[in-house]
């Protein structure tokens, strides 16, 4: 049988990914951010995921505004990497695990969650920097991914609660799948950032906190946080933390905190970092 | 009705909403379009001859050969698609999103490495927040 035995989340800022590319990881600026992803490099080698369940957002690169699926589900055998502008990232090719991804998307639409069906698709810095982050820069990823992608480009994204019941979905999926793989599920983007307008550069430190203490602390607050606050509190590009409820929904009722990382700034945003234990998981495994 | 002017009361902020993306359609689809590397060459080249392609406002053709991001987003543009202009101008999303602020690069990058803008008085019209 098929485990989730761990959640990540992490933001995806597009500067993170051409600071590992253009190699300035140990200059100034660069050099905190990276050491606060040092543990969950070492961490993540132990572990030895089989697959990550990778929740994101396409940001105009896959989908542009002829299609606006809410939730979609990659079933590829492989992800290219998408030119956003300036190229494409030189990262390797990202591996999809079909099979899985199958068996998600057939249990997910029965299981009430009408997910958008993606049999070829480009993936961007959402996806990617994530990878990196915690890979480094190998020649081939060390992992098979299935991407999940959801809108929080156009308003309306799916609610918090909604996010989190497609996590308690997933995770029925998963255990439901007969081959024995060892699967993470991460939730990225956020936390508190806007990249537009005159209000672009806020940034909200303790409601970033209070968020990632909820996370294990308190999960049904953040449940019920609607739209209107993350863009009063977090910024009109926070609302991505929604995403990061589908990863927390996936690990159950309770979960332990293994790692925080938290980060002002790169670039225009907040960068938060956790890596969770679903509490059943670690009594199973 | 979906009543969305709760929307509308938070300064300095437009938030995308299936009316907005209706507007823009024709100018994010542009945007999209230079993802393509033939695409960035042509556009570079002309970018009247390139915009006059699409079915864009005159008003959205404007603001783009101006980089007045913020007339953009007015005009229906939404942030991600319009990252596809200033990448291709080799400009940091740092730089494009001071631009649409009263501040100038250097201010925007320093208010940033001090912890960003505050929230405090930018949550409200209305209620002063």
């Amino acid at each position: 049988m098929a485990r989730i035995t761990a959640g990540v989340t992490t933001s995806h800022v597009p500067a993170i990914g051409a600071a590992i590319d253009l190699e300035k990881t140990d200059t100034d600026y660069w050099a905190p951010l990276f050491a606060g992803y040092k543990w969950s490099k070492e961490w993540i080698e132990e572990e030895d995921p089989d697959v990550i369940v990778l929740v994101y957002n396409d940001h105009a690169s896959a989908f542009s505004l002829e299609v606006i699926p809410t939730f979609a589900i990659g079933c590829a055998d492989e992800f290219p990497i998408a030119d956003e502008g300036f190229g494409p990232r030189p990262v390797p090719v990202v591996q999809g695990h079909p099979e899985l991804a199958c068996h998600l998307a057939q249990s997910l639409i029965l299981d009430e969650f009408d997910m958008t069906v993606i049999n070829q698709m480009g993936v961007d810095h959402g996806l990617t920097v994530p990878l990196s982050l915690l890979f480094g820069q190998p020649t081939a990823w060390p992992v098979r991914v299935v991407p999940i992608m959801v809108n929080v480009i156009q308003y309306p994204p799916p609610t918090g609660e909604r996010c989190f019941k497609l996590g308690q979905a997933i995770r029925r999926a998963v255990e439901s799948f007969d081959q024995n793989l060892n699967v993470q599920v991460w939730g990225t983007g956020g936390m508190s950032h806007q990249l537009q307008g005159a209000r672009a550069g806020l940034i909200n430190q303790p409601f970033d906190n209070a968020f990632l203490d909820n996370m294990s602390a308190d999960v049904n607050a953040l449940r019920k946080i609607p739209h209107i606050e993350y863009l009063r509190e977090a910024g009109s590009e926070g609302i991505e933390l929604v995403m990061w409820l589908i990863m927390r929904g996936a690990l159950g009722e309770d979960v332990e905190e293994l790692f925080r990382f938290y980060h002002v700034p790169a670039s225009n945003t907040a960068v938060g970092h956790l890596v969770l234990r679903p509490l059943d998981a670690r009594h199973a495994s | 009705m979906v009543e969305n002017s709760e929307f509308d009361d938070i300064p300095g902020t437009t938030v995308f909403t299936a009316v907005r993306s209706h507007e823009g359609f024709h100018l994010n689809q542009f945007c999209m379009s230079l993802m393509k590397p033939e695409n960035r060459l042509r556009f570079k080249d002309n970018e009247r001859v390139y915009l006059d392609e699409w079915a864009m406002t005159e008003e959205q053709k404007q603001a783009v050969m101006r980089r007045d991001y913020n007339a953009m987003i007015a005009l229906g543009g939404n942030i991600y698609f319009l990252a596809k202009i200033f990448s291709s101008d080799g400009i940091s999303f740092q730089v494009a999103a001071a631009s649409m602020t009263d501040m100038s690069n250097e201010e925007y990058a320093a208010m940033m490495l001090h912890g960003g803008r505050s929230p405090e008085g930018v949550r409200s019209i209305k209620d002063h927040r």
